[in-house]
């Protein structure tokens, strides 16, 4: 497989705090690569930072999509290209049909939709396309239907690159199932998938996974064996800093 | 191009249906002070009279017990460059009427005109009146609009306005509208403007829920940029038992516009009750990142979030 992102030192700083040390990690095309880590570690942070929103830009280090390097890209500029995020809590658009929001990205990459391929993305996410498409992406909807939406939108995008910040939390057993379902598609599409994760059933659908802690990238791996450390071996690390605990954890 | 197709073709590209042909919609066309067109339905009396240069005297009846099926529309404008339009109107439904009128205003090649309304609204017992007005103002900021109504409402009757302006500039907009309830009356007044350069955009809507369980909802949402200013100024009164009401102003501002919201409400009756919200800020960061990370850069992101705000 082919790579499509390549994170090399990648270091974050917010007001004046280390989030994101020297992070260096690789996904191929058609790989989905899990991230886990305690909450506070910086996994959403380094989510918003390949993404390149406001805010989040590296201090230092290189991200390189489809081998460019893209640190200086706006977030539109990367979406364009094909890579796109999806939120951990999507965002509600009062005035904003399902139909609307759904044609949104798929028409940036100069995809053409038609009423069938809007139905078809909805069944896919597991929502009723008749009952859904004239509603508005607004507070009438809960956070798990807009969040399958938002899943919905990114298959008709038909991006090169995912990036899913926890699509597991606040969402229901058979919505869990579907939004398993999408990733498997994304696969086969040969699309690249980092997703955050902390749901051991999501993390079953990973090639790889990495856990970060205190900013830093601690293990990567095969997702089974990095999981079960993380479950384990970890530990609350009082100054958060992954080697040190690592060096702990040897000695002991 | 006669006027009255002018002022058709101009109603249509603001988005008005093309209804003229049509024998069971009634319909009125004022350029200035000509009346243009004019179709009525049975149950509906339309008069207008030229009383003064640029004034016309507007008289819409709807006689008791009858409802009107399709909406009536009314288009009003001034098509040259520089004009005064003043319309004096007066509305009154009968009992158990019921009408819904939308209303275009259109003024495409407006640098200096003014269009001005005074309206008495007589809403009879159980009675239905739906007024949705939308602007069209062209590009030039030249269009002022000054816009007043004494709004009587009897037992029962219910109002609903909606007024939008979403494309093109505003220029000036002043509105002053008021309205007494009675028992079981019911308001629903809405407004939602998009302005840029120097528009200048003040609301007044006052309603006073004076009868037992009348109930009133002034909600105003205005999105401007540039230089642009926003004064919204919401006044919901209630003074029976059981009467209720909200007030809702949100307003989104770029660049150097301000936005000024001033909810008043006041309650006279220890069973009555009245709620505020006013919201003034910049567009939703995490709204705006959401769809530029679906490729829209932050313009047409910004657009389609206002878009969405002033269709709610």
């Amino acid at each position: 497989m082919d790579e499509i992102l390549k994170i090399e030192e990648l270091n974050l700083v917010l007001d004046k705090e280390s989030i994101l040390c020297n992070i260096s990690l690789n996904i191929k095309k058609g790989e989905v690569f899990a991230v886990i880590g305690p909450n506070g570690c910086g996994k959403s942070s380094l989510a918003y930072s390949l993404m390149g929103l406001k805010g989040y830009k590296q201090k230092s280090g290189a991200i390189y999509y489809k081998d460019e390097e893209i640190s200086n890209l706006t977030v539109t500029e990367r979406a364009r290209k094909g890579m796109t995020l999806a939120w951990q809590e999507p965002a509600r658009f009062e005035g904003v049909t399902v139909k609307e929001f759904l044609s949104i990205g798929a028409q940036s990459r100069g995809n053409n939709i038609k009423q069938k391929d809007l139905e078809w993305a909805l069944k896919e996410v597991a929502i009723i396309p008749q009952k859904y498409l004239s509603r508005n992406v607004d507070e009438t909807l809960s956070g798990g239907e807009r969040k399958r939406i938002e899943l919905a939108s990114i298959l008709l995008m038909k991006p090169d690159l995912v990036i899913l910040d926890e699509p597991d939390s606040g969402v229901d057993v058979v919505a869990l199932n579907n939004i398993g379902n999408i990733i498997k598609d994304f696969k086969e599409e040969n699309i690249g998938v980092l997703l955050i994760t902390h749901s051991d059933e999501m993390l079953k659908l990973a090639d790889k996974a990495a856990l970060i802690c205190g900013g830093e990238v601690f293990n990567v791996g095969d997702p089974k064996e990095v999981s079960e450390y993380f479950k384990y071996e970890c530990m609350p690390c009082e100054d958060h800093n992954p080697v040190e605990h690592q060096e702990v954890l040897l000695n002991e | 191009m006669n006027d009255y197709q002018m002022m058709v073709d101009a109603y249509k590209k603001a988005g008005g249906e093309d209804i003229f042909s049509d024998s069971n919609t009634a319909h009125m066309v004022l350029e200035q002070d000509n009346v243009l067109g004019k179709h009525e339905v049975e149950g509906l009396k339309m008069d207008a009279e030229k009383n003064d240069k640029n004034t016309v005297d507007l008289k819409l009846q709807v006689k008791e017990g009858y409802k009107i099926k399709n909406p009536v529309h009314m288009c009003f404008g001034v098509l040259p460059k520089e004009g005064l339009q003043k319309i004096v109107m007066n509305v009154f439904l009968g009992e158990d009427a019921e009408i819904e009128v939308m209303s275009d205003c259109v003024f495409p090649n407006a640098v200096q005109v003014r269009h001005q309304m005074e309206a008495d609204i007589h809403l009879s017992k159980n009675s239905n009146y739906r007024y949705i007005e939308n602007h069209f103002h062209g590009k030039t900021g030249g269009v002022t609009v000054v816009a007043k109504a004494n709004i009587e409402m009897e037992e029962y009757s219910e109002l609903y306005t909606l007024f939008t302006l979403r494309k093109g500039r505003v220029g000036k907009i002043e509105f002053d509208y008021e309205a007494e309830l009675d028992k079981n009356a019911k308001v629903e007044m809405l407004t939602r403007i998009s302005g840029y350069a120097d528009d200048l955009i003040k609301i007044k809507e006052i309603a006073h829920l004076n009868g037992q369980n009348a109930r009133g909802i002034l909600d105003s949402k205005i999105a401007i940029k540039d230089e642009a200013r926003a004064d919204v100024y919401n006044e919901l009164t209630a003074s029976a038992p059981d009467a209720k009401g909200h007030v809702d102003c949100t307003e989104i501002i770029k660049d150097n516009a301000v936005a000024k919201a001033i909810p008043v409400v006041e309650v006279k009756h220890p069973e009555a009750k009245v709620t505020h919200e006013a919201a003034i800020g910049s567009i939703d960061s995490d709204q705006l990142q959401t769809l530029m990370a679906r490729g829209l850069d932050e313009e047409e992101a910004s657009d389609l979030i206002i878009q969405g705000l002033l269709k709610g």
